[in-house]
């Protein structure tokens, strides 16, 4: 989505009735983040809206930024907010050979996710459970979900996006595209200068 | 590298990143100057840097890899650091070899206009500095395409000196002999 340098188109502020509802759709998708949204969007304090190319409208605090949506699709949190809050989102693993892909921009391919380095939901080598959606991070998610995407031997998330696939096919299918594009370490929107 | 897994009340966590790429620390391998960015690691934060430029962290890292992912990677991760390091020195090259050019030109009898072209060579955003020059000297100031490919900024009145002395003021990066000062009469017509 941001495989190319983008530059911040113009800013504006944020209504508070739309502050409020853009708080409410984040919490809907993202309801673990219920205890930090007040220290991420406060009440009190204004968000800024900045459009960048392609449709993309990308909501910052004082600068910093915090959510981006594509025209009408789900709110998708920037990677500083990942690692601020990584266990607010539901998250699975990449294998140590598809980083470098992903950091170039390529699509997040199935078997980076299947191989014995990556990790699904319900992964018996998932010992503490953090990969994968629900509560204890077990239950299997759907294709068009938000997911953020770790990588063996790091701690902290390298790509932000949506499933293309549901994490149960890509268990009996074992290739294709996983996830649609999106946001990664060192592309246009980690890189963006918001001044 | 172990998980510290969601205990609530360590958030948010405070994450490093890289002074030179930007990245986490832990990424920077995976970019073109990885030797840049260890050294900046081990000045600023010597225990991570301990820590993951450790001969055991290396081997552990390789020894996930299949020996031919290995040699793949070896290879990309050559590719690109030669690849960051023919980038900076053309750029390099392109800054001392460019030339800023102003030029004054006489529009009518007594009214000039002073173009600058070339200032894209030294990395500057065009339309930002367009917009300075109007601010700095409260006159119009305007990008327009040149032929041949290529923008430069219009200022309304005779500001050559003015401009020369701004641009080696505020980017000291642009060597004052890059810059050339040139008249334009192209209204003088042969009689
Ligand atoms: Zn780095």
């Amino acid at each position: 989505m941001f495989k190319k340098d983008a530059t911040p188109g113009a800013k504006s502020k944020v209504k508070s009735s739309a502050q409020r509802a853009i708080r409410a759709k984040v919490l809907e998708e993202y309801p673990k983040l219920e205890p930090y949204i007040e220290e991420i969007m406060p009440k009190k304090e204004q968000l800024d809206l900045v459009k960048l190319p392609d449709r993309v409208s990308l909501y910052t605090l004082n600068n910093h930024p915090l959510f981006f949506q594509h025209m009408d699709d789900s709110f998708l949190p920037h990677l500083t907010l990942v690692h601020k809050y990584p266990s607010c989102f539901n998250r699975l693993r990449i294998d140590r050979g598809a980083i470098r892909f992903v950091l170039s921009g390529a699509t997040l391919m199935v078997p980076g996710l299947t191989s014995a380095g990556g990790r699904l939901p319900d992964d018996d080598e998932d010992e503490e459970g953090i990969y994968g959606g629900g509560e204890d991070g077990m239950e299997e998610l759907e294709a068009g979900t938000p997911v953020v995407i770790e990588a063996e031997g790091k701690e902290n998330a390298c790509f932000v996006g949506v499933l293309k696939m549901g994490t149960e096919e890509m268990k009996k299918v074992r290739k294709g595209q996983a996830c649609e594009a999106g946001h990664y370490l060192g592309d246009g929107l980690w890189t963006l200068n918001l001044g | 590298m172990a998980e510290a897994s969601g205990s609530s009340g360590t958030y948010p966590k405070k994450v490093v990143y890289c002074g030179v790429c930007s990245l986490p620390p832990e990424y920077c391998e995976f970019g073109g100057t990885v030797k840049k960015c260890e050294d900046w690691l081990k000045e600023h934060y010597p225990k991570m840097h301990a820590l993951l430029y450790s001969q055991e962290a290396i081997e552990q890292n390789m020894s996930s890899l299949s020996l031919e992912a290995q040699k793949r990677a070896d290879k990309d991760s050559q590719k690109k650091a030669a690849k960051a390091a023919s980038a900076e020195a053309k750029a390099q090259e392109l800054r001392a070899t460019s030339k800023i050019m102003i030029k004054r030109i006489e529009r009518n009898k007594r009214k000039y206009v002073t173009a600058v072209q070339g200032l894209e060579a030294f990395g500057l955003d065009i339309k930002k500095v367009a917009k300075d020059f109007g601010k700095k000297f409260a006159t119009g100031s305007s990008v327009t395409k040149i032929p041949g490919g290529g923008e430069e900024i219009t200022v309304q009145g005779d500001l050559s000196d003015d401009i020369l002395d701004y641009i080696t003021d505020t980017y000291p990066d642009v060597p004052e002999d890059n810059i050339e000062c040139i008249e334009d009469k192209k209204k003088k017509v042969a009689a």
